[in-house]
């Protein structure tokens, strides 16, 4: 499929929502992020209860990654820009 | 991801490690005039390194003026810079095209909002130390200043496993090895940073 625009104010077309779901974002496992930070930035960054942050946060540290986050491309697209600007390595998948 | 939020003992230099504190509305510390001194180089030094690439793209020919405008990178690829490569990552890992794309939409934003970050450190912490009281929001511009600086140090100190003795990797006679102590101490400064907001 075509690469689309990813402006944030772009409204989510029906394609995206309807078509394209799911895409995921996956976080990477680093050695530099402290634990307590990638939770935290879990919990301010979507809202996820502490105990969900910290199970992620340690699926990402045992497995090598974790899936966040799940929806539109778009969606994923914005979740990985705001995971950069905290200093995670978050990339965009298709759901296989 | 690291456990190793705290300092070795013994170590002169971070024998008075700052951290801080809780406070109503944010958080504080006091900081040596030392202290405040290698923190506010090494922001100062991320700040310069993720603006002077797109400074340059922004002097370009006319197009590039407007896609600085519309906050569009001209860069398509990862930087050859590891360091920058850390800072500012691909968005997709098996998708080349798609990682092109993202990051012509994405790394100028990326880029003023780690300038930012560090311009909200150097103008809260004096360069002559003190106490260092910071309101939520500067907290948060903290906690992506110090992490952008510590992801940069990791690279520039080669540190790829979290269970590696950090000491035991590079000789005495290493000129990074006086960044080791500094690493150590702004994981232990930045973990009392995300305690006192928790």
């Amino acid at each position: 499929m075509g690469v689309a625009p990813v402006e944030v104010e772009q409204p989510v077309t029906r394609q995206d929502t309807a078509l394209d779901a799911p895409w995921v974002t996956v976080v990477w496992n680093d050695p530099v992020n402290l634990m307590n930070y990638v939770t935290y930035v879990f919990q301010k960054v979507f809202g996820y209860p502490k105990a969900k942050a910290e199970r992620l946060m340690l699926d990402v540290h045992h497995k090598g990654k974790a899936v966040v986050s799940a929806g539109t491309r778009e969606a994923m697209e914005r979740d990985a820009e705001t995971l950069h600007g905290y200093g995670l390595w978050a990339t965009v998948t298709h759901d296989a | 991801m690291s456990w190793d939020a705290f300092p070795e003992g013994g170590d002169e230099a971070i024998g008075s490690a700052a951290a801080f504190r809780p406070v109503p509305g944010g958080a504080s510390a006091f900081f040596e005039q030392a202290q405040a001194g290698v923190i506010r180089s090494l922001v100062s030094q991320i700040a310069e390194l993720v603006s002077a690439d797109s400074n340059a793209a922004a002097t370009g020919p006319a197009s590039n003026d407007m896609e600085a405008q519309l906050g569009l990178s001209s860069h398509a690829e990862l930087p050859d810079d590891p360091v920058l490569a850390r800072l500012l990552p691909d968005g997709y890992s098996d998708d080349p095209q798609a990682a092109a794309e993202f990051r012509r939409y994405t790394e100028e934003t990326l880029r003023s909002a780690k300038v930012a970050s560090a311009q909200a450190v150097l103008s809260s912490l004096p360069p002559d130390g003190g106490e260092v009281r910071l309101s939520e929001p500067e907290c948060q511009q903290w906690l992506r200043a110090l992490n952008d600086v510590r992801l940069a140090l990791s690279v520039r100190l080669g540190i790829t496993d979290e269970n590696q003795e950090l000491s035991e990797r590079l000789l005495p006679e290493d000129p990074r090895s006086a960044y080791v102590w500094v690493y150590q101490w702004l994981a232990y400064l930045q973990d009392s940073l995300i305690e006192a907001l928790s």
